[in-house]
């Protein structure tokens, strides 16, 4: 979110999601649409029907790619190659939006001179994509009356991961496409309330809303509305405060909601660092890896037996509402919060969560208009201001962007942080499967989803499996720098050869006991979509 | 028999698709595609279909758990919150309250995240919120 922000002001997918359905050109790149967000992938197909030419570009070869109107699989880690070839083709032709340009961007003259290296014959070499699909991918997307991009943890889950989105943004700007209907760079957020959690403050440098917590006006704003002294300085990302554990500066890691242990990289050096806290709270639903390690467990109330709102990957705010009583002495998180604040010495005493969002919309201006019974039917779209705001379906609209003037990012491609060599030869990706939804934990309790797929796998290419010896549903041991783990083999056309993908929800065979903890520099995102493996066929 | 009916939110990806949750005397025996949402259009995926499944599972957490002598045992609400509260008191009293951190979440609510926030920076007094929207 922080390139999105970066370029446009504002961190979130720009254009709906029905929109999808109305477009002429999407670019899907590193999102697994159809198994990650197959009620995205409905629109996609209905685009197609419509018309549209989708192209997609991922390493493996994702069941969209069979109906795409081009397949590209760039090597791993050269997205932004990729894209600044894909932008240099389109200055070269004279295809680029020049009025839109002039209009409402700004730094574009240090972006084409750094694109002007990227000739399609550098791109090839560098992505392993033909010359002849460069042209169709710049040619498709810069003609089309509306141009859509859509992209996933594919471009994200990088050490240049913020790098890959500003590229994204680049060619958006370049060729107009975005502040329209069925246009804009359309990020598909992983989990059903990021969004949300996001526009709520979860996060260490804003307060809700997005509002900075080192810029003294927005401290004296929630310091008032909060009646409390507050912090000047951001606080820590997930990383730092693994590292805190570690260093003896954190003692306390409270938990709602997540299993570090399972999601974040290599796992034994979090374990490590969990071990280390005076104090591990967590609470959720289920009993899991980091629950283990707790001094305290507290159960929360699933989503079905509390009211409250989430805010999906298109912004939209949306009413759940209880359908049945929480199972044994579970609660609502709030409640478990506000009991904890007030026994800690800071009342508070919210009734409802009605009450708290009527809360939440007068310091968040974003919700500003927001309140439970607006929300009946189908929810509102932020940035929704004021009580008449009917909510916005696109952001940016006419070329207006949130910041002013977009912003081009003059961006070079970086290699991985992690690359093959003799003794880790094969690449390694990481993602989701249709049936699971990541570490597991609500998926795998479910008996249905549970029979359709009990347990993990390794997929591999016919090539690699007939170098090993190992047919399909063998047990395959992978080795990285990391740590090791046995899989079955799953032999498949969709991975090429030097490649294995291994999908991250399966606590018996941790696709995080192998990936690389390296970051991004800005948003500290692991690149979980790239590293060096070793194969084998198990003992 | 009382069959009811509830509009929900799906809790797996982030498209949000809206159902129904249909319970039977309490107990949940089904999901339906909300026909009028705008995101699904009476559609759901395989894991929509079958997203009240885990809810009333035997293996939820139902009790708070206190770790005596090594191990987490069952106890009341209140033995659980006055020592979470006490410990936090007495941690943020001797190292400050930037060695106290939240991860926030991607699976609570708004209101989850907004009073957990909340929480850390007016009651704690501490910016070290974050969750795993990177993950």
């Amino acid at each position: 979110m922080a390139g999105l922000a970066a370029a446009f002001g504002s961190g979130a997918m720009t254009n709906s999601i029905e929109e999808l359905a109305g477009a002429d050109t999407i670019f899907v790149i590193g999102s697994n649409t159809t198994a990650a967000h197959p009620l995205v992938a409905d629109r996609l197909y209905r685009a197609k029907k419509n018309g549209a030419t989708i192209i997609v570009a991922d390493p493996r070869k994702i069941q969209l790619a069979l109906t795409a109107d081009l397949y590209v699989s760039q090597a791993l880690g050269s997205d932004a190659a990729l894209i600044n070839g894909i932008a240099h083709i389109i200055i070269k032709e004279g295809w680029q939006n020049q009025q839109f340009i002039d209009d409402n961007t700004e730094g574009y003259e240090d972006f084409k001179a750094l694109v002007e290296g990227y000739t399609p014959e550098r791109t090839t070499e560098l992505t392993g994509v033909s010359k002849q699909d460069l042209y169709f991918i710049a040619e498709k997307y810069a003609k089309a009356p509306a141009g859509s991009i859509v992209y996933c943890m594919g471009i994200t889950q990088h050490t240049s991961g913020v790098d890959n989105v500003k590229s994204l943004a680049n060619l958006a700007m370049l060729t107009g496409q975005i502040g329209r209907e069925s246009t804009g760079v359309n990020p598909l957020r992983g989990q059903n309330n990021v969004q949300g959690a996001c526009d709520m403050g979860g996060l260490p440098d804003v307060y809700p809303g997005y509002q900075k917590v080192d810029v003294p006006d927005n401290q004296a704003k929630f310091a008032k509305a909060w009646n409390a002294e507050l912090s000047p300085k951001a606080g820590l990302k997930i990383p730092d405060m693994l590292t805190g554990l570690n260093d003896g500066s954190v003692k306390v890691l409270f938990v709602v909601g997540e299993n570090p242990m399972m999601s974040d990289p290599d796992q034994h050096h979090v374990e490590l660092a969990l071990k280390k806290a005076e104090l591990l709270v967590v609470q959720d639903i289920f009993d899991h890896q980091t629950a283990q390690l707790a001094h305290v467990v507290l159960p929360g109330a699933s989503y079905a037996e509390k009211d409250g709102t989430f805010s999906n990957t298109e912004r939209r705010v949306q009413r759940l509402h209880k359908a049945v009583e929480p199972v044994g002495d579970s609660k609502a998180d709030w409640e478990i919060t506000q009991e904890i604040s007030n026994r800690f010495g800071y009342p508070m005493n919210y009734a409802s969560p009605a009450e708290i969002m009527d809360e939440i919309a007068q310091v968040t201006p974003q919700y500003g208009g927001i309140n439970y019974e607006r929300l009946e039917g189908e929810g509102l779209l932020w940035p929704c201001p004021n009580q008449d705001h009917p909510g916005t379906k696109f952001l940016h609209a006419g070329g207006k962007f949130a910041r002013g003037k977009g912003l081009f990012h003059a961006i070079e491609w970086r290699a991985p942080a992690e690359v093959v060599d003799e003794e880790y030869p094969l690449w390694l990706t990481t993602g989701r499967a249709h049936v699971h939804y990541h570490t597991g934990t609500m998926t795998r309790n479910s008996p249905s989803l549970h029979a359709l797929m009990p347990e993990g796998f390794a997929e591999i290419n016919p090539v690699e499996a007939d170098r090993l010896g190992v047919s399909e549903g063998e047990m395959l041991q992978l080795t990285t720098r990391r740590g090791t783990i046995q899989a079955k083999a799953m032999i498949t056309e969709r991975v090429r050869p030097g490649m294995v993908f291994v999908p991250f929800h399966f606590m018996e065979a941790c696709a995080n006991v192998l990936t690389n903890p390296a970051l991004d520099p800005v948003c500290k995102i692991p690149e979980f979509k790239v590293c060096a493996v070793k194969l084998d066929k198990a003992a | 028999m009382d069959y009811k009916s509830t509009l929900s939110v799906c809790p797996y990806c982030g498209c949000g698709c809206s159902f129904y949750l249909e319970t039977i005397d309490g107990k949940l025996v089904g999901t339906k595609p909300s026909a009028t949402s705008p995101v699904n259009n009476g559609k759901l995926c395989v894991k929509g279909w079958k997203v009240h499944e885990f809810v009333q599972s035997p293996r939820r957490l139902t009790n708070p758990l206190l770790r005596k002598n090594g191990e987490l045992v069952e106890v009341s609400w209140d033995e659980a919150l006055d020592y979470v509260a006490d410990k936090l008191k007495k941690i943020k009293a001797e190292h400050g309250p930037d060695s106290i951190a939240f991860l926030a979440s991607a699976k609570i609510t708004n209101e989850d995240n907004y009073v957990l926030q909340k929480f850390a920076r007016a009651g704690v007094g501490t910016n070290n919120v974050d969750h795993c929207a990177r993950l």
